[in-house]
């Protein structure tokens, strides 16, 4: 079914296009090209490994909760207290609900949820897979005619896909909690008024292309641990360095997807 | 140290892989060069060789893991390189591969690990069919009591037996062997060996073994090849085999048995 997978081999005597180095990054982009196509290809394909896709989204998601509810609420307390003196100066302290929704809403919960989930489960996702192809649990797959790419990538990327929005909703929420904390602690606002300025200050194409944003995060997430576990190689070295390098690329690309997003909601922003 | 009774029941009018001129290599380096093979019905083939001579490379081209350079690879009637992923999911589930270390799924239980193929493959079979045929192999392996551990809980003897329960499932009529009493200490490598020899005679399977051990060569080989310089440079029975003059032959044996 799908792209007949080999195992990766070395091409043997290869005529170098250009140098050695340059024709080794122009592969590997071909390799990330063919792997992306295979998971477009496989995931519309039968069998569709539902339970596995449940379970994985259990993994990425509920287990995460405690760090991200920890993280979102102090990011909410930490944001709004040093944002006061600045407004203060200005006597617009009574726009801190406003100003922390808008930066909560646009910026800090999806990126705090996505460099969250590169960390946690981008390196778990590296290293897992990474250690089932050193130990030749994905060869035993593919022997028993069970299609480990189907089975093992598809469903963590579908799982990081739907979680990461998941949790970034989620972390919104508990971010917007630990600022009323503080906005309630020192200027007394009640929940009513707070949560009335909060929600006056989004709009739907904040939340909307919020949403869209953490959905290509979940995405990239799955897809860098996915791609450098399942190729990883030189034995427990190499699962090691699949797992850091799944996070050190993933928190690349999601910055870099952050800007070229900022950029495009702008456009739109301007329309 | 045992050596195996003469089996009736190979057949020789039937040979179920048949390789000819394989070559494989990685860069530049050239593992097999030619190699000419054939597997019988009911036979268990070992392949004999030192470490790196191509040994496990040989029974990945034939499981379809690896491809082969040049030459012919036919199992079962079926060019194994010339199949499309359909057609080679088909074959393989009639080929059984028990790995070097086990290669269990070490998220799953035993009884998972043995479910698992089973759901994918036998769809038509109801939980009470699926937890029967588990019990059997589990039964057949001598380890129904491991059910419900974990492969971290196993010895390295028992995670070999599930291993090969777990090829077994699926009723293959091929087993390929890598190494299988690799890092085993003597009584649980004839304790495999025993079970290499019951598998065949039980599921009626032909094999081919891939081992340096010549304990268990000589236990459970019907047949015995020698891997030199990518390729297969002794066959016949083990006094055949190691009747050579070439002195590599006689260091394998006396690393095996003079040391």
């Amino acid at each position: 079914m799908g792209v007949k997978q080999r195992s990766a081999e070395p091409e043997r005597r290869r005529r170098y296009v250009t140098t050695r180095r340059l024709d080794r990054i122009f592969l590997e982009l071909h390799k990330i090209y063919l792997f992306h196509v295979r998971f477009f290809k496989e995931v519309f394909v039968p069998p569709y490994e539902i339970k596995e896709v449940i379970r994985q989204c259990y993994e990425v998601g509920v287990r995460s909760l405690p760090l991200i509810s920890l993280t979102g609420f102090i990011i909410g307390i930490v944001f709004t207290n040093q944002s006061r003196p600045s407004l203060s100066e200005f006597g617009a302290a009574s726009w801190l609900p406003s100003l922390v929704s808008i930066a909560i809403v646009r910026a800090l919960a999806p990126l705090v949820t996505a460099i969250i989930a590169a960390g946690r489960v981008g390196s778990n996702i590296g290293a897992e897979l990474g250690s089932m192809r050193v130990t030749e649990q994905i060869d035993a797959m593919e022997v028993s005619a069970t299609n480990p790419f189907n089975f093992l990538v598809v469903t963590r990327v579908l799982a990081t896909t739907f979680m990461v929005p998941a949790l970034s909703i989620y972390t919104v929420l508990v971010g917007l909690l630990g600022a009323y904390l503080n906005v309630h602690q020192n200027e007394l606002t009640s929940f009513t008024t707070y949560f009335t300025q909060v929600f006056e200050a989004i709009s739907f194409l904040d939340i909307f292309s919020s949403i869209i944003k953490t959905f290509i995060f979940g995405f990239t997430i799955g897809m860098v641990g996915c791609y450098k576990g399942y190729y990883s190689s030189k034995g427990t070295e190499g699962v090691g360095k699949a797992a850091n390098s799944s996070v050190v690329t993933a928190m690349f690309l999601v910055f870099i997807e952050e800007l070229l997003a900022l950029q495009v909601i702008n456009l739109f922003r301007a329309m | 140290m045992s050596l195996k009774k003469t089996n009736p029941n190979i057949n020789r009018e039937n040979k179920v892989i048949e390789i000819r001129g394989l070559k494989k290599a990685f860069d530049d380096f050239e593992v097999l060069k030619g190699v000419n093979l054939d597997l019988f019905q009911g036979e268990n083939l070992v392949v004999l060789g030192r470490s790196g001579t191509g040994k496990s490379v040989l029974i990945k081209i034939i499981a379809g893991l690896l491809s082969p350079d040049e030459g012919m690879v036919k199992v079962l009637g079926k060019e194994v390189d010339k199949l499309n992923s359909k057609e080679l999911d088909k074959l393989r589930l009639k080929v059984g591969f028990s790995f070097q270390n086990s290669a269990l799924y070490d998220s799953m239980t035993v009884y998972e690990n043995l479910e698992f193929p089973l759901i994918r493959h036998a769809k038509s079979m109801t939980r009470a069919e699926r937890d029967q045929a588990i019990h059997f192999v589990l039964d057949a392996v001598g380890l129904l009591q491991t059910a419900n551990q974990m492969p971290s809980e196993l010895s390295g003897g028992q995670r070999k037996r599930i291993g090969i329960a777990r090829t077994l499932i699926l009723k293959p009529e091929i087993m390929l062997y890598d190494e299988p009493t690799a890092g085993l200490d003597p009584i649980t490598c004839i304790e495999i060996n025993s079970l290499i020899n019951d598998v065949q005679e039980r599921f009626n399977t032909s094999a081919i073994i891939i081992t340096h051990d010549l304990t268990c060569a000589r236990s459970v080989g019907d047949r015995m090849v020698m891997l030199l310089d990518g390729q297969f440079k002794r066959e016949g029975t083990f006094e055949e085999v190691f009747s050579s003059d070439d002195e590599r032959v006689k260091m394998f044996y006396d690393y095996n048995f003079v040391n």
